[in-house]
């Protein structure tokens, strides 16, 4: 058995096969978690050097695993958000919207949630009463039972209220294969919604930001909407996407590298509300960078986008659908947007943070 | 979006475009003042749309690039100590010191926080009485207002636990540097319209003069500052020199005088450190001595710093429009936004990081 106090082997095996180079990172940053090239950096050459393997490597939303005759996606989200209460939704519901959407991006129907509290002693009892009627509530709307789940107490201090990891299960049915290396040149880019709300709704509470209007966030059950995109579409809905921290603009670039494939945007299709443009001018944000929850990309054949447009309108959720783009076959790897006032510029992928700790 | 859709237009664009095309009948080199203008030239790509004899040279105008390197070791320093709140306009965070950035110290422990006004600062230090809240202050004419208000608002409060880390600097003085020097390129201003909002354009004069150039107080919209270039080309072409202002939906030649004001009760000129330009003489703000107790600089004493640039960075040659951010052997490989040599490698108005992220680097090979 190896002695406990013998600390010498640990930290200098750890340098020598570090994949990230310590010197530049000696600790982590908010960056590290907030889904842009730091986190992609820390997840691919950190935790897939580790774990590395098939399902894992798709580096998808949630992995899709074959067990017996089924095929079943698996995926697991940690909630972290502060304030834990936001105009729209909370930190429960939103811990359900996020695994739930999660397990829909892999075109699966979720069917079985498991749930795991890091509650900070001293938290009112009233509130974590109000957290997980709010998880109950989104959990039954959606169609999934908690059905397992963890509880631990850290000391005072130590916590920030409550942090909620949630698992998911979900079935895929027959014929479905949505995965990000599908996407080809031709095809077009769909989004559901208006892009940018539940960042900025976040925000403007967290900032104490005063807009003339209340924002509220976005943070919804996808299931629905993609089951009828995937009834529309079948096996011509290559890609699905929720586009959560980093936004759409990294999502698509992810997309793009993992199918050697270019993407080009069009800014004047993007939808957008005012009031949310309006707070992204004020603050410099540019809206493709901020967290959506509550919304899907989708990368479709062009002979399905208006088929699979018209299903997501057709649904409350997806009233505001657009087709947002293309994927192309020049610049493999990278994102175009034609502005709207006619130049062409790279949408790259979010560097550093734009927004702290959204989900 | 009001006020904002209409400075973007697709087909006015066009035209501002053809009409520079008629009027430029050879090379000239224009120099873009404000980093802000950098980047909405290459966010909205109308860089890529003006014939390639109109030569944009990039300016000095972002003020988390020339602010001195010992300035960030030395707020890095003050972050470092167990009573401080460091706060700081978000921009700031990710600029490299000697060795590391306010975001790394504070993932070590430091109290740093990111604020959208330094009236947040100045509100912080009233509830948090016990400890200090240190804002810094950092930028051009455009943000000293706000921070003179705020060292302004905080004497009158009487608040002692709150300081500024000062550097401002300014514009018109360093305008003046680079036309002196032998080595400039500069043919022609696009002035930074929101400078001018706060101070006018007056102190321009004499400088068109003097060196002979047209200079165009020009916007931050993609419309405004092609309207702004058409303007600076055709007093080029017709020999002419002297100011102009494009934009007049916001600036006067007197410019805000109550900011005007606020400003001459809380600083005095003094000269000024630029990174990677050098001193240039009575160019920047200092606080006035009646409010030497807000200066972070005397409360704090932090010891000695020796700072060290990173001996591969040429980010003086391109604040100083010398070189573009494609022309460093380090851009894009060993300098990029998540681990940057240079200041314009990570502010939102530095030159380098427009061309990192908008994709300039690939028109530019």
């Amino acid at each position: 058995m190896k002695d406990p106090s013998d600390e010498s082997k640990g930290p200098i095996d750890f340098a020598l096969s570090c994949p990230l180079p310590i010197s530049d990172y000696p600790t982590v940053q908010l960056a590290h978690g907030g889904g842009g090239k730091l986190s992609q950096l820390l997840i691919e050459k950190l935790f897939v050097g580790a774990f590395g393997n098939a399902a894992l490597e798709q580096l998808h939303d949630g992995a899709v695993l074959n067990v017996g005759s089924s095929r079943l996606a698996f995926s697991t989200d940690s909630f972290v958000v502060h304030p834990r209460f936001f105009p729209g939704g909370d930190i429960g519901s939103l811990a359900v919207h996020g695994t739930v959407n999660d397990i829909a991006m892999c075109g699966a129907r979720p069917v079985a949630l498991s749930a795991g509290f890091i509650l900070e002693e001293g938290l009112s009892m009233e509130e974590l009463w109000r957290i997980t009627t709010s998880m109950k509530e989104a959990a039954e709307e959606a169609g999934v039972e908690v059905v397992t789940g963890d509880t631990k107490v850290v000391d005072r201090g130590k916590g920030d209220g409550v942090y909620i990891n949630t698992t998911g299960l979900g079935l895929i049915a027959d014929g479905v294969e949505i995965s990000p290396r599908r996407a080809r040149p031709g095809d077009r880019v769909l989004v559901s919604g208006q892009l940018a709300v539940h960042g900025i709704a976040v925000m403007s509470v967290r900032e104490g930001l005063e807009f003339e209007t209340v924002l509220e966030t976005d943070s919804a059950n996808l299931y629905p909407l993609v089951a009828r995109v995937l009834e529309r579409g079948g096996s011509r809905v290559h890609v699905l996407r929720d586009p959560t921290r980093g936004g759409v603009a990294s999502a698509l670039n992810e997309i793009a590298t993992q199918a050697g494939v270019g993407m080009q945007l069009e800014e004047n299709s993007l939808p957008l509300r005012e009031d949310v443009r309006g707070a992204c001018e004020i603050l410099g944000f540019d809206p493709l960078y901020v967290a959506n929850e509550g919304k899907c990309l989708a990368i479709v054949a062009p002979e399905a986008a208006d088929s699979v447009l018209a299903a997501m309108r057709e649904h409350p959720l997806g009233r505001e659908a657009a087709v947002i783009g293309a994927v192309v076959d020049e610049h493999p790897g990278k994102v175009y947007l034609r502005s709207r006032v006619g130049g062409m510029r790279v949408v790259d992928m979010l560097s550093g943070e734009q927004l702290p700790r959204i989900c | 979006m009001k006020y904002v859709d209409e400075y973007r237009d697709g087909e006015q664009a066009q035209q501002f475009v053809a009409a520079i095309g008629e009027v430029v009948t050879r090379p000239w080199s224009l120099m873009e003042i404000c980093g802000g203008q950098t980047h909405t030239f290459m966010k909205s790509g109308v860089d890529r749309l003006l014939p390639d004899s109109v030569g944009l040279v990039h300016g000095p105008g972002c003020p988390v690039c020339v602010t001195p390197i010992e300035l960030i070791d030395r707020a890095q320093a003050i972050a470092r100590r167990p009573e401080v709140i460091m706060t700081s306009f978000g921009d700031m965070l990710r600029v490299p010191g000697s060795t590391t950035d306010l975001l790394n110290v504070k993932a070590e422990g430091g109290d740093v926080r990111m604020v959208y006004s330094p009236l947040d600062a100045v509100r912080f230090a009233e509830q948090n009485r016990g400890r200090e809240v240190v804002f810094f202050a950092v930028g051009f004419e455009t943000t000293a207002p706000a921070n003179a208000m705020a060292v302004w608002q905080a004497s009158q409060k009487g608040l002692e636990n709150f300081s500024i880390l000062c550097s401002h600097v300014l514009v018109p003085p360093a305008m003046e540097a680079l036309l002196g020097a032998s080595d400039n390129l500069v043919q022609g201003f696009l002035a930074a319209g929101h400078v001018c909002a706060v101070m006018g354009y007056w102190e321009y004069e004499p400088i068109a003069e003097r060196y002979r150039i047209p200079i165009v107080v020009t916007g931050f919209e993609p419309l405004d500052l092609l309207q702004g270039t058409y303007m600076t080309l055709k007093m080029l072409e017709e020999e002419r020199w002297g100011v102009e202002n494009q934009y007049t939906r916001s600036v006067t030649r007197e410019g805000n005088r109550p900011a005007q004001e606020v400003l001459a009760r809380v600083f005095e000129t003094c000269d000024r450190k630029w990174r990677g330009i050098g001193e240039i003489p009575a160019s920047g703000y200092r606080l006035r001595s009646e409010f030497e107790s807000f200066d972070a600089e005397m409360k704090f004493d932090v010891g000695e710093i020796e700072a060290q640039e990173s001996p591969d960075c040429i980010a003086g040659e391109i604040l100083r429009g010398l070189k573009k951010p494609h022309q460093c052997s380090a851009f894009g490989e060993r300098c990029t936004p998540e681990h940057p040599l240079g200041a314009p490698m990570v502010s939102a108005e530095g030159a380098c990081a427009a061309y990192f992220l908008y994709g300039n680097r690939e028109q530019a090979s």
